[in-house]
């Protein structure tokens, strides 16, 4: 598990592009806000927390086409099905990678790309607290829907398609509680429904994503 | 046992052969009654109800919204049973029925919106507004979206049926789960359910029950909308099934040529 895990954060990291793609698209998504919506700051520090929310949830997206369809054409993923490990673990693996790649650079991110947005100072903490928590979730919905709709052609679309609305729950308490936490309410109803997400997300998806791709490599 | 020649049992209409033969002989007088129904439902509620006495002749719109809501959801949870039954069982016609079923629930749930909307400007003075019921049929419309569209994608007809029952399932949680996120997010707009209450049918709360005068052609829509349903449901998959046989027979004709 910890060999797969080490190959794939190598690959994202040495492949070019997936790593530093979905920050770049997270930070161009921020500035391109004010843009859109005008440079009152007053409107920026409101709607900041969702803001940030939504664009860490499509970079996330963003990345997710790769995560299983280059293994998928090099014919890895037919190896890793036979492997002694089990394909659950497999794609629990792959989901841990991509967040490592995708969702923690994100977060990190996040309180800096708060600052362009005037995002209010206690919301910082639980922005990043939010999407600490948030986007395991993310990661793990994702890699279902890539499994889903890995052996398609053009499965780009389709694949964003399936995966936002099941993203809605996690983006309603995510962004509740940067929301939240950034006018000073008290946040720990929608964290731990939150937390509650990426739990169950985290404990039952791997199996459907597992079942889905078994179905994909016969 | 003595049950070879009468089988009793619902998986007899498994086999796509007793599905059709069955469907075929009943479609006929089914469409009939979803006529009848739908018409008397909808002539008396458009022209023999009186108006409400606060929303005028706008309540009228209630004979399309409610039993259309109403298969919006009931076409979903049909949809999750079907997709059980061929993931556990394995027969096809049940994934059949699931790819059927699902456009029809979508342009139920499309009527629902639409319906609401044109409701809603007059009454609450806005066509669309973010509350729990509204956005999580909004969700729901967007799920049935992305089913079709996975459907449509795949060519293996049986990764098709495994890959959307799976979807279906898990799609079924979520949007459970959006449901009530939504309903945490934003207050409501929209009443309660007013209809098939403890309390509503038998009167016992007059306040918000609707009023008998327009129960009754109510009622008889949304048999009218069950109805129109799995007739539509068994007609299209009677439809699948034999797009499925000319594909089995061209393929063989290929094999032979």
């Amino acid at each position: 598990m910890i060999a797969l895990l080490i190959r794939d954060l190598r690959l994202a990291l040495r492949a070019g592009g997936g790593f530093g793609l979905g920050l770049a698209f997270f930070l161009i998504l921020t500035v391109l806000v004010p843009f859109s919506v005008g440079p009152q700051s007053a409107l920026l520090a409101v709607i900041a927390p969702g803001v940030l929310w939504l664009g860490a949830l499509l970079a996330c997206l963003l990345s997710l086409d790769r995560l299983l369809a280059l293994d998928w054409e090099d014919g890895t993923l037919d190896l890793l099905a036979t492997a002694p490990l089990p394909l659950e673990s497999v794609v629990t693996v792959k989901a841990l990678a991509h967040w490592l790649t995708t969702g923690l650079p994100l977060v990190l991110a996040a309180p800096v790309l708060g600052v362009l947005l005037n995002l209010p100072t206690p919301g910082y903490a639980w922005l990043v607290v939010s999407l600490l928590v948030g986007t395991p979730a993310l990661s793990v919905i994702g890699t279902f829907g890539a499994a889903l709709t890995v052996g398609l052609k053009r499965g780009g679309l389709l694949l964003s398609l399936l995966v936002l609305p099941m993203y809605v729950p996690t983006l309603i308490f995510g962004a509740e509680v940067a929301r939240r936490g950034a006018e000073g309410m008290a946040t720990s109803t929608p964290l731990l429904l939150l937390a509650g997400i990426t739990a169950a997300v985290i404990a039952l998806l791997p199996f459907a994503s597992a079942a889905v791709l078994r179905v994909n490599l016969r | 046992m003595t049950q070879t020649t009468k089988l009793n049992s619902l998986w007899e209409y498994a086999n796509p052969k007793k599905f059709l033969s069955t469907t075929e002989r009943f479609l006929p007088g089914l469409w009939i009654i979803t006529a009848l129904c739908l018409v008397v439902g909808l002539t008396w509620g458009f022209f023999f109800t009186g108006d409400d006495y606060k929303q005028g002749s706008t309540v009228k719109i209630i004979y399309l919204h409610v039993p259309a809501a109403l298969m919006a959801i009931n076409a979903w949870l049909m949809m999750l049973v079907t997709s059980l039954i061929w993931v556990i069982r394995r027969h096809h016609v049940s994934a059949l029925a699931a790819r059927a079923a699902a456009p029809v629930g979508a342009v139920f749930t499309l009527i629902a919106l639409v319906t609401g909307a044109i409701w809603g400007q007059p009454m609450w003075g806005t066509w669309w507004e973010w509350d729990p019921r509204l956005t999580s049929f909004l969700i729901l419309f967007l799920f049935y979206l992305g089913y079709i569209a996975l459907w449509e994608s795949i060519e293996d007809p049986d990764t098709a049926a495994d890959l959307t029952s799976v979807l279906c399932l898990v799609g079924s949680v979520f949007a459970i789960l959006s449901r009530y996120a939504v309903n945490f997010w934003n207050q409501g707009l929209h009443q309660g359910a007013s209809v098939f209450r403890a309390g509503a049918v038998t009167g016992a709360d007059t306040a918000e029950k609707v009023s008998n005068v327009y129960f009754y052609p109510l009622l008889i829509c949304m048999i009218g909308f069950v109805l129109l349903f799995v007739a539509l449901v068994f007609y299209r998959t009677g439809t699948e099934i034999r797009a499925r046989r000319i594909k089995a027979l061209q393929a063989r004709e290929r094999m032979s040529a």
